[in-house]
């Protein structure tokens, strides 16, 4: 087999089908540690890594259908990917191509958010939309631990409360924000007690363990879908890596438990029980990584490909109407 | 020392010289920030003065109001420019204006840092240059040093004058060179420009990182016979009028130049007030060189939105010596 024949197009994931998850969890890693490899190469900037959080992202996703929205963080960064959104696409993003921007009706998903908590009442004012238009959509909005300290986290979820809005809040509770820990973010002793408090269902699950937050998301899709409104679901993980590539958690936090954790990683445990059951075999296994291996490979060559943007992209997409910006110049250019 | 040096190194002599000086802000502590500002001072000052805040901007400018109140100098750091955004309410309704709403009785000795700028291959929304908002906001002082010896001299006047300061901290320059100093430099006096470089043809008005662009034109109009005067402004709010204004009364021409975009930014104001104050001694139109009136672009162009040394200088030949 030669490599192209091995090009894998992004798997589709079905929460009654453990396998597809598992695929979608081997996807999601590769595409992260091609980023890293990417980035230490100089091939891309400072990249956000989520190793050891593929269970939550493959596991939500698995529980919408397509005509749900996501509302991710830099940290889900890869997951448009999984709706099609190409790879090269996804990392050029952190080359500072402004040809990674997309539209976001295109995948359903919102552009990654950047300042923290400030998208979830995007989700909010989205679902809402969606069900007074007489549709049963949903919204599904991640956030951190440390962006639960945000008041505008307090905001969206209030109000969705309020309206009833349509919206899955997944909180990826990675225990840490940069440097702090979730101990120095609340004194509540799980992200989850806040659900009490907006009126709304909560639930906490194992973030390693891909079939548990599928079930849970799945709960709360559909108590969404039917017009129950928002849940609030705690995702208990950790955040195996540092926080982005320019980041030196040994400043902060000891090895040793960053050795614990990283035993616990999602991937591994899942592939070992579906070939104690049957479900997978070594070989299969096998395969199915080597392949997602050279897809990514592939990929990170078309991403050297790619135009570079030139100084016609400055003023691009501003507005939608065309206007006369002040320019760098001091003379006036169009937009 | 570096910028990040010198500005540790104010921090650090304001915190023995006061003991009510209390530092907030995210990563601030065990880290000493994501740039390393505030290094080594949680464990020189423990951590009921080097406080680490959970991730809430809003709240910590808050709570520096709060602070304030009880007679502590709270000095806040923001990590990134934009992620002053959700403190916005706090920094203008509270902060800017609760002297006057308290009838001129209670001051806001507070610093809020704000590291600012591109030029440093950052995600997106970690490079603006909001500092006009604050600018415009009465009630708030805005600074921004250019070298580390200023950032030193300033930081410590910021920290000990009694109104709310907003220090820009242009974060291109952080690391970019060193300044080797004997003896620390004078507390700065609060309002004065700085003559950067002394020439008679034009008048360049900078500040922050671009003054290094600045400076680098003037370098290379030097060449072509061209004496540029380069002005760096250092208070962006209140502006140094009699610094600027005798500056053009001497060159007759005037440029400003800033990364911050260009509609209603510092510019504009330097402008207005030179075309208030000082019209007949201008030769010719001023000329803005500024970043575009769009968000600041994915890093891959930010060199394009930049002015940089090259165009300025040629701008700067075409506009004022055709
Ligand atoms: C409003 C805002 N403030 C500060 C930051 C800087 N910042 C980026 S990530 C981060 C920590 C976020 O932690 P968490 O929400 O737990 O998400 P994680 O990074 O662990 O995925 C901080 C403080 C930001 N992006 N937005
Ligand atoms: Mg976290």
């Amino acid at each position: 087999m030669n490599s192209t024949e091995q090009l894998l197009s992004y798997p589709r994931l079905d929460p009654l089908d453990p396998v597809s998850l598992w695929r979608g969890m081997v996807w999601l890693r590769s595409y992260d540690e091609r980023a890293v490899a990417l980035q230490r190469q100089g091939r891309i900037g400072t990249y956000a890594t989520f190793w050891g959080e593929e269970a939550v992202q493959v596991g939500a996703l698995s529980a919408i259908r397509h005509s749900d929205w996501m509302f991710p963080t830099y940290r889900e960064n890869g997951i448009v990917t999984l709706r099609g959104l190409p790879l090269e696409r996804a990392w050029s993003y952190f080359r500072g191509d402004p040809g990674a921007l997309f539209d976001p009706r295109e995948y359903g998903c919102a552009p990654q958010s950047v300042p923290l908590a400030s998208h979830l009442s995007h989700a909010v004012g989205w679902a809402w939309s969606r069900m007074v238009g007489g549709h049963d959509d949903v919204a599904l909005a991640f956030f951190g631990d440390g962006a639960t300290s945000e008041g505008e986290a307090h905001e969206a979820l209030n109000v969705a409360g309020v309206m009833k809005a349509p919206v899955v809040f997944l909180c990826v509770n990675n225990q840490w924000a940069i440097s702090t820990p979730v101990s120095r973010q609340t004194a509540a002793k799980q992200l989850v007690d806040k659900a009490i408090g907006y009126g709304i269902p909560g639930e906490r699950v194992d973030g390693f363990d891909v079939i548990e937050v599928a079930e849970s998301l799945g709960r709360a899709v559909e108590r969404a879908r039917n017009g129950n409104g928002p849940s609030f679901i705690e995702a208990f993980c950790y955040r195996i890596g540092p926080h982005a590539t320019a980041d030196d958690p040994s400043l902060y936090r000891s090895s040793v438990d960053e050795e614990h954790w990283r035993s616990m990683e999602p991937i591994g445990r899942m592939e070992e029980s579906l070939i104690r059951e049957g479900l997978l075999s070594y070989s299969q296994a096998k395969a199915y990584k080597e392949a997602v291996r050279t897809t990514m490979l592939e990929a990170a060559r078309r991403l050297d490909r790619l135009p570079r943007p030139d100084r016609s992209w400055l003023g691009k997409g501003t507005f939608a109407s065309e206007v006369f910006i002040g320019g760098l110049t001091g003379e006036e250019v169009l937009s | 020392m570096t910028m990040v040096e010198s500005l540790n190194a104010a921090l650090d002599a304001e915190m023995t010289a006061d003991d009510r000086v209390v530092l907030l802000g995210e990563d601030i502590g065990t880290t000493g920030g994501v740039f390393r500002v505030t290094a080594d001072l949680l464990k020189r000052y423990g951590s009921l003065r080097v406080i680490d805040m959970p991730v809430s901007e809003a709240g910590t400018v808050g709570m520096a109001v709060g602070m304030c109140l009880a007679g502590l100098v709270p000095v806040v750091e923001i990590q990134f420019d934009s992620f002053a955004y959700p403190a916005f309410q706090q920094l203008v309704s509270h902060l800017a204006r609760y002297r006057w709403r308290t009838g001129g009785s209670v001051s806001m000795q507070a610093v809020v840092r704000l590291p600012f700028g591109g030029g440093i291959r950052a995600p997106e929304l970690h490079s603006d240059s909001p500092e006009a908002l604050f600018c415009h906001m009465p009630g708030l002082k805005v600074v921004c040093p250019s070298n580390p010896l200023d950032a030193y001299s300033m930081l410590r006047w910021a920290i000990r004058h009694p109104d709310p300061v907003v220090f820009m901290e242009p974060k291109r320059l952080y690391r970019l060179n060193r300044a080797w100093f004997n003896t620390m430099p004078e507390i700065w006096d609060g309002w004065s420009a700085a003559i950067a470089r002394q020439g008679s043809d034009a008048t360049v008005v900078s500040y922050g990182a671009s003054m290094h662009e600045s400076l680098a034109a003037a370098e290379l109009l030097e060449q072509d016979g061209i004496s540029v005067e380069v002005v760096d402004l250092r208070s962006l709010w209140p502006l140094d009028k009699s610094a600027i204004i005798g500056s053009v009364q001497r060159t007759h021409r005037l440029v400003v130049v800033h990364e911050a975009p260009r509609s209603c930014g510092v510019g504009a104001e330097v402008v207005a007030m030179v075309a208030e104050q000082a019209f007949e001694s201008l030769r010719s139109p001023v000329v803005r060189i500024t970043g575009l009136d769009t968000p600041f672009p994915m890093f891959s162009l930010e060199k394009e939105y930049i002015p940089s040394s090259e165009l300025i200088a040629s701008i700067i030949r075409k506009a004022l010596f055709k």
